[in-house]
Order: C-alpha cells, then structure tokens, then sequence
C-alpha cells in the first residue's frame, strides 16, 4: 500500500487512484494500475495489471509466461522505478538470466543494482519424505526476505503449480497458496503468477480460484505452418478491457502484443497538407493534396500505375527533404528503381542519399505479425514522414485471409500514431463487382481513395483516375485521365463525347485539338470584332 | 557462515564432526516445530546415542538461510551428512518414516 505515493502510477486514466489504498479501492472506482511495461499490453488492459493484486497467466508450455513474468519485472525495475523478485520453480536463475537476454534484457545488472531479486525454488519430489504436518513457511519467508531485500513493489511466480507435482499434500498446499495470495495483497504487491493450462479448468490445478482479479490467457497456435502466439484478457474484474484474442510476438526488444491501440481511437488529425507531387492531382484534392498523417488508399488493375504514382508521391516528398520508407513486395529495389527512371522517377538519387529506403520482401514468408513486427522496427528506426506499402494485397496469398483486416488496421493505427502519412496500393480486378470485393474491406479504414482503371476503346488502352473518397476536404468528382509523359505523371481533362462517355487517349486529343480549333475560331471572331 | 546460525539446544559440545549431522528447519517456536525437534532427538537417542548432531535454524532469525538447502516447507529435516542429502519434511511424528527417510535402520541394526 505504501507504494502508492510513489510515482509508479504512471497511466495517465488511472492517475487519480494512484492516491487511493490498493485495499479499499470501492466498486465504481478505477482500479489503480501498475503499468507492465510490455508493448501493448498496457493498451489493451487500459494502463495495466491491476495495482497491489495477483494476475494470472495461463498457457500450455512455450507460450512465452515465462518471458512475459519477466519483462514485466525487468520493465518495472527499468522505467517505473519498481525493483521486483522474480522466484521461479522451474528454471535456475542462470537459465532465466541467459532467455532474458535474447530479448535484450539485463538481468543480471538488474541484480547487481540491487534493483530485482531472482530465487530459484528447487522442488523435487525424490527428494523429500513426508510426515507429519507442515506449511509452507519457507516460501513465505524465502518471498519476504527477496522483497525486503530490494524493496519490492513487484513480483513473479513463475511457474507456482511446480509445487503440486513437488508436494503430496494438496489440502495444505491450497490452503497455503489461499494464504500466499492473500500475503501478497496484505503487501501491496502486483504479481504475475504463471500457470500450466489445463483440460478442463483453466488452469492445471485450478488456480483462477485464487485469483479473481486479472487472467490473461495465452496460446501457440500453427495455422497455415505460420505459428503465431495469442493473448487473450479472460477477466479483469473492476476494469475495461479488450477481449479479443491479440497476437503477440516474442522479438529482440521484449514481448510486443499487438495491436498498438485497441481500445481508443485517438491520433491527432493534423490540417497540414500533403502534396502529392502531381499538381493536378493536388488541384483535384481541394488545391491542396492529402492531409499529412493521413491513410491513402490507391487501387487498381495490372497496370494502370498503381506503383508509379505512389513512387511519385515518395519522390516529391524526398525532393522536399522528407523521408520515405517504401515496403515493395512485387519488384526488388533495383526493379523498381530501373522501372520508375524510366517514366521520369529517380529513386536511385535518394536512397543513396539516405532519404529514401526501399525495403522489398515477400511478406507471405512469414506470418503476417511477425512482418508487422518487421514495419515497425523499421518505421522506428526509420523515422519516415511518409510509408509507401506496395501493395497491401500481397500481403497475404489468399485474400480471404481473416487475419489481414485485423492486421491492416494495426498497420494504419500504428502509422498514424507514428505520425505518417501512408501510402497503400492495392491490386483489384478491372470491373466494378471486382474492386468492391477485393478492397479486403480496408477501404473503410482510409482517409482518401484514389481509384486506377484500365479504359480501352478503339483499339487504345488508357489510364483513368478519380477519387473515390478524400475525407475532410472538398475533392473533385470527375474521372481523369492519368497519363505517363516524358514529364512525368500527369492528370488531364476527359473530354466526353456526345453520348457524354469520357474521351482519352487519342480520341481525346482529336476531341481536344478540335475544341481548341473551335476555341481560336472563336477567339480571332472576337479580335476580329474588338478590332473592328 | 553456517556455524554462526547454530542454536545448539542439545548439541554435544565436541571438535570432531558427529557421525550424522542434521540440521532442522523451523519457523519460530510454532507447535509444529515443537513437535518435530522432540520428535527427532527422541529417535537419535534411541537409535544415534552419541552419533549424532543436531543443528536448529530458526528461519525467522536466519530468513536467508533457507535458499541454500531449499527450504520450502517447514519444519524441515535435512540430513547433511551422511551423504547424500535427504530431506524430510514435516513435525516428524511417523517414527517410522523417519527412519526409513534418514534411512537409519541399516545403519542402527
């Protein structure tokens, strides 16, 4: 109870019960939170586990528990000033000390400061005879001696039903752990208690009875021979949280539980304009471009530049000094450099200057989180002002994939509160049934649609352009002609003919050179009559 | 550093280390603790006389102590020597289980 007048409150909702006692915390009132310091996690249990009680974490062996009890003690100890006593049965503190340090932790400096106590609870039931009554006296005190050692606010228990398999006796083994639980509440402790799952509870030997407050239930699942790892909030009494089932990734900087955001919708929506570096196009978007920080979607058939306009877009950013991270999927780096000089785009010129990284990989090679893990250590590291995805269909191999929306909208969330505009192309077929159906149900997520189509007529195939939808800004509704010129991209006028169907291409231009013949007839008739 | 937690209760005062060598585990001078330790120095009399050395280690006192033999439940016997170590948990009341615990019935017959 004492902690909390510690700054350890840190979640900005729950900042006001920080002052309150963990104990009497009434129905009604927030439950205050320790932050665990993992990746998303804090996001979906809206500030963290829940201050001065025990959690659970539920999952069949390499689920990660183990790893998660661990960064939250390392987190704790590291950036909300907790020291924290991790006490395992299962591994010794050399193994434990080696694992962490896969995920970039260092444990062992952490117990060097004085900052987190390890205990190893060797239980092995070949060694121990039984008779006559005991308790458990020893863990407690083996637990109370590590907490007052470093003055604990955190602890782990990693993995306590060891002790069933150690210990005949369950009558008094239950009644200690009731006691064990209720100890670490009497302290004001958080706790992670780690525990097997099991057939029919929840956990192998029941331990959800003990503890009422926050279970969070993970899973390793193969689907597709793309093994992906799940975590699931099953309760968190007294407190909003996600309930659905989150990916999440054991990675080199910690565990990452994806989304980024669940439960709030809340980035900025910033009024600075984008330009896209097509002038027309710009004029076609209220005179302004897209908004920064925005979602564009581009989509299209084979062919009508889906990828050329987005390079377009990256390039004037670069010209401009921004930075540009361009994720390819269809052409290698040199592919597409080569392909883009030739109608007028130098992206070579920028990425050996740094401003630009393509990044080109086939995405469907790993699972679909592992590769969003990948996006975001990039865009980090990166620091883009601007994200091209090229494009998001291939993302997955089959379009059906249930998984890709979910995904697509941590993609857009986490951009956006990067502060980045995105660009996403995405193929679609060339008739209209096609583009509705394969716009993977993100087109809902995007901010502004541009829509790329094939027309062919007369023996001419040509490129057509409009906006489907720009939210926020007045935007034009006419469909243009998108054409590649040794000048670059450009949009130009359609012209409709009498049956008021649009006119490109060549036809366009007949059209075009005879309303300009008409407009200087015209226009010498009205010299003519000036002069006269 | 273990010699300095001995209680020697009934400890025979000797320069040579006793044939067998247990050290009993408790926490405070709770019932169960009780029990064991007039259990346990009833056995060795009846079966270890002059053999033997009991070492107490009150955890309350010497709360660090317990990680180095793995004490976990308590009371706890732990037979140092002879070797190998075995551990008996419990206030030691089957007589019995004890001896077949510190496996002394081979040893006293």
């Amino acid at each position: 109870m004492k902690q909390n007048t510690k700054k350890g409150v840190r979640s900005g909702a729950n900042g006001n019960a920080a002052v309150a006692s963990v104990l009497d915390a009434s129905p009604g009132e927030p439950v205050p939170k320790a932050p665990s310091g993992i990746d998303g996690l804090d996001e979906i249990t809206a500030g963290g586990l829940p201050r001065g009680r025990p959690s659970l974490v539920i999952g069949g062996p390499g689920c990660g528990k183990t790893m998660l009890a661990a960064e939250f003690i390392v987190q704790g100890a590291t950036r909300y000033g907790e020291p924290g006593v991790f006490m395992m049965f299962e591994e010794t503190a050399d193994e434990l000390v080696a694992n962490v340090r896969s995920l970039g932790f260092d444990l062992d400096g952490l117990v060097r400061d004085g900052r987190v106590a390890i205990d190893y609870v060797r239980v092995e039931r070949a060694e121990i005879e039984e008779t006559g009554q005991y308790d458990l006296e020893g863990l407690f005190i083996r637990l109370a001696h590590a907490v007052e050692s470093v003055g604990a606010k955190r602890v782990a228990l990693d993995t306590l039903e060891a002790l069933f398999s150690g210990l005949s006796d369950h009558a008094v083994l239950r009644a200690e752990l009731r006691r064990l639980f209720r100890w670490l509440k009497d302290r004001g402790l958080t706790a992670m208690i780690t525990a097997e799952r099991g057939a029919e509870t929840l956990t192998r030997y029941g331990l959800e009875e003990y503890v009422a407050d926050c279970v969070i239930l993970l899973d390793h699942r193969v689907v597709d021979q793309v093994s992906t790892r799940r975590l699931r909030i099953v309760k968190y009494r007294g407190s909003p949280h996600g309930t659905n089932e989150y990916p999440f990734l054991i990675g080199v900087n910690g565990i990452l539980v994806l989304p980024i955001t669940s439960l709030r919708l809340d980035h900025g929506a910033p009024v600075e304009r984008l330009e896209s570096g097509v002038r027309e196009l710009d004029a076609m978007l209220g005179g302004k471009g897209f908004f920064r920080n925005s979602a564009i979607l581009v989509s299209g058939a084979p062919g009508t530049g889906k990828s050329s306009l987005a390079a377009r877009i990256a390039e004037a950013a670069c010209q401009r000094g921004e930075r540009v991270l361009f994720l390819s999927y269809e052409e290698s780096a040199s592919q597409l450099a080569r392909n883009m000089r030739s109608i007028g785009i130098d992206l070579e010129r920028w990425t050996k200057k740094g401003m630009l990284e393509i990044l080109a990989s086939r995405p469907t090679l790993q699972g679909l989180e592992q590769h969003l893990v990948l996006m975001f250590d990039a865009v980090r590291a990166f620091r883009p002002s601007i994200v091209v995805v090229d494009p998001i269909s291939n993302l997955t191999l089959h379009s059906e994939d249930a998984g890709l929306k979910p995904m697509l909208m941590r993609l857009i969330d986490f951009l956006k509160q990067s502060h980045v505009t995105a660009v996403y192309t995405n193929l679609v077929g060339d008739d209209e049934t096609s583009i509705a159906e394969t716009q993977l149900g993100v087109s809902s997520l995007m901010d502004s649609w541009l829509l790329l189509s094939n027309i062919a007529a007369e023996g001419e195939r040509t490129r057509a352009l409009q906006i489907v939808k720009s939210r926020g800004m007045p935007h034009s509704n006419l469909v243009r002609e998108f054409v590649f010129s040794d000048r670059g991209l450009e949009i130009v006028d359609v012209v409709l003919d009498e049956a008021r169907r649009p006119l490109t291409g060549r036809r366009r231009a007949g059209a075009q050179a005879d309303a300009g013949n008409g407009r200087r007839a015209r226009g010498s008739a009205a010299v003519a009559r000036r002069k006269a | 550093m273990k010699g300095q937690t001995v209680e020697p209760p009934a400890k025979p005062a000797r320069a040579a280390k006793a044939e067998w060598q247990l050290r009993l585990y408790v926490a405070g001078a709770t019932a169960k603790s009780v029990a064991a330790l007039a259990n346990l120095r009833k056995l060795c009399e009846e079966h270890l006389a002059g053999r033997y050395e009991i070492e107490v280690i009150d955890l309350l006192v010497n709360p660090k102590l317990a990680a180095g033999d793995q004490i976990l439940a308590v009371p706890t016997l732990v037979r140092k020597f002879p070797e190998p170590i075995r551990k008996i948990i419990g206030d030691l009341s089957n007589e019995e289980r004890v001896l077949v615990g510190l496996d002394i019935k081979a040893v006293a017959r």
